[in-house]
């Protein structure tokens, strides 16, 4: 199985209104790695996992994904092993029920009925939302659509996962439940995401794309200890590895009120 | 901006009351349908003069209705809603067509005010049928039943779309209208000056949503056809329902069985 390579051999991409979206990127992510793709917003994160899977062609370059250069011709063996979620699961569940959602994508690959039944089920429970089958997506609350958005992925059985922002508006536990979800799967995975510290517990390596190229490519924790490479590509180390001073509320308000003295004076004449 | 909410509310509702567990929920779905649509046709079929044959016709939402212990202030209020549609179509009937029809008393009703009256009774009997059809049966599945009567798929896609986003729809356009109204002071209502860009800043924002679910449907692997298995079964019951009405509405077709009724009762006496 060591062949689900992914790699990017000097891509360029122009968006047809002259936006400059990436810039000269290569990168080669072997089988079974578990990458983080960060950068600030508009360095052009999204627009290369569109790139990934066809959505966009290269303005110039080359992309290998396994065996085959992407290419018009084997774009639909490219999708069946590289499976994408997108960012808001709205976009991804458009069928009536949760069931039929995460039955598209094995009807399309035309397997029987007691198969995309099996997988549509071990899809389901993998991600903990057997009991959803039947619910329509419109009425799953956010977590649920996310967990079903990535179900409708599994089914497919990808070995090759790409994600847009999976922890984007999730509640403190769901995101949790998600983290470890992601940390039980094996396969190679490619996660697009602002959450510094979910890409800390999981993925080992990380991608910095600074305006369309990269900055950096490394062990995740090398990077997130970097300050200046961070805070040049618009980062900040992960919260968690910040440090905190504690300091009671009432004093950094006192503090803040002294250095916008002036602001907050008209506010309190206001009300 | 609270009743579009609202609206969309009770959309939601139709889907619930369609999860019920009657005899007539447990119909299947393309016997509802067939029987809705032969209704339909049998009431717009009738003349405009005729309001006395469509009286029977009023039995079959009525049976509905108690069979299935549906709302019916409900459904009332979701026709009347919909009520302008009919009224404007009619409305001029009764300046057209002053020739007197009816003598009650020193009242003379026009061939216009009865034709008039004739469209909105049978407005209020199709859209009431076709309401039933989906409280009893869900819109979805409707839908499904459609697709199994070998409607062309892409009909039937792009109905299931259509229920599916309008939700979304409604919400975002629910939204940029809140974000409007937190930022106008003045108490007037939403002038057509600011409703021309927020409309199509909201076909901008669908066109990209449409692209957007393209691309997740061809990411799993969509090649132009949906398919959806969902097994119904065409039993003896379904058929009996089917045949049954559809006599009865081709009876009350052909022959004016109020008139009919009338006679024998008027025969007792």
């Amino acid at each position: 199985m060591s062949h689900h390579i992914v790699k990017a051999d000097n891509l360029y991409y122009t968006y047809p209104d002259g936006t400059m979206g990436i810039n000269g990127i290569s990168f080669t992510i072997t089988h079974g790695e578990s990458v983080a793709l960060v950068g600030a917003n508009g360095a052009g994160k999204s627009t290369l996992l569109l790139h990934l899977n066809g959505c966009l062609t290269t303005t110039k370059g080359d992309i290998i994904i396994g065996d085959h250069h992407l290419n018009k011709k084997n774009i639909k063996a490219v999708r069946r092993s590289l499976g994408m979620v997108f960012q808001d699961p709205d976009d991804q569940l458009f069928m009536p029920t949760v069931f039929d959602d995460v039955a598209f994508g094995p009807m399309n690959l035309g397997l029987t009925e007691q198969e995309v039944e099996k997988r549509v089920a071990h899809a389901l429970e993998t991600v903990g939302a057997s009991h959803l089958r039947n619910r329509p997506p419109h009425k799953l609350s956010g977590g649920e659509k996310r967990a079903v958005a990535i179900a409708t992925i599994l089914a497919v059985s990808p070995d090759i996962l790409v994600m847009d922002e999976p922890t984007s508006n999730l509640d403190p536990l769901s995101r949790k439940r998600l983290i470890s979800l992601l940390q039980s799967f094996e396969h190679t995975k490619i996660i697009a995401t602002h959450d510094l510290d979910m890409a800390l517990d999981v993925c080992e390596r990380t991608i910095v794309l600074h305006q369309g190229t990269i900055t950096a490519d490394g062990p995740t924790l090398d990077i997130f200890t970097n300050e200046d490479l961070l805070f040049n590509s618009g980062l900040e180390k992960p919260l968690r590895m910040q440090e905190y001073k504690p300091m009671p509320i009432s004093i950094k308000k006192k503090v803040h009120d002294h250095d916008h003295d002036h602001d907050h004076d008209h506010h309190h004449h206001h009300h | 901006m609270a009743t579009i909410e609202n609206q969309l509310f009770d959309i939601r509702t139709m889907d619930t009351l369609a999860s019920g567990k009657s005899n007539l929920h447990r119909l299947d779905p393309r016997a509802k349908l067939i029987t809705t649509l032969i209704y339909v046709v049998m009431v717009v079929s009738l003349g405009k003069y005729e309001i006395s044959m469509m009286v029977p016709f009023v039995l079959y939402p009525v049976t509905m209705l108690v069979g299935a212990d549906l709302p019916v202030f409900y459904l009332l209020k979701k026709i009347l809603l919909v009520s302008p549609f009919a009224i404007l179509i009619g409305i001029f009937n009764p300046l057209m067509d002053t020739t007197p029809l009816v003598q009650i008393g020193s009242l003379s009703l026009s061939g216009g005010w009865i034709s008039f009256f004739s469209i909105l009774i049978r407005f209020a009997l199709t859209v009431g049928a076709a309401l039933i059809l989906i409280c009893l049966t869900g819109f979805n599945t409707v839908c499904m039943a459609l697709e199994k009567l070998k409607v062309p798929t892409p009909f039937v896609v792009q109905l299931l779309f259509l229920y599916r986003y309008l939700f979304v729809l409604i919400e975002e356009a629910s939204r940029m209208i809140r974000a409007r109204s937190l930022r106008t002071f003045d108490t007037s209502g939403l002038r057509f000056k600011v409703f021309v860009p927020l409309l199509g800043q909201l076909l901008l924002r669908t066109l990209d949503r449409a692209h957007r679910i393209h691309l997740a449907m061809l990411c799993r692997g969509f090649d132009g056809h949906i398919r959806v298995s969902r097994p119904m079964h065409f039993g003896h019951k379904d058929l009996l329902f089917i045949l049954s009405w559809s006599f009865f509405f081709i009876l009350a077709r052909s022959y004016n069985l109020s008139v009919i009724v009338g006679s024998i009762i008027e025969g007792f006496f």
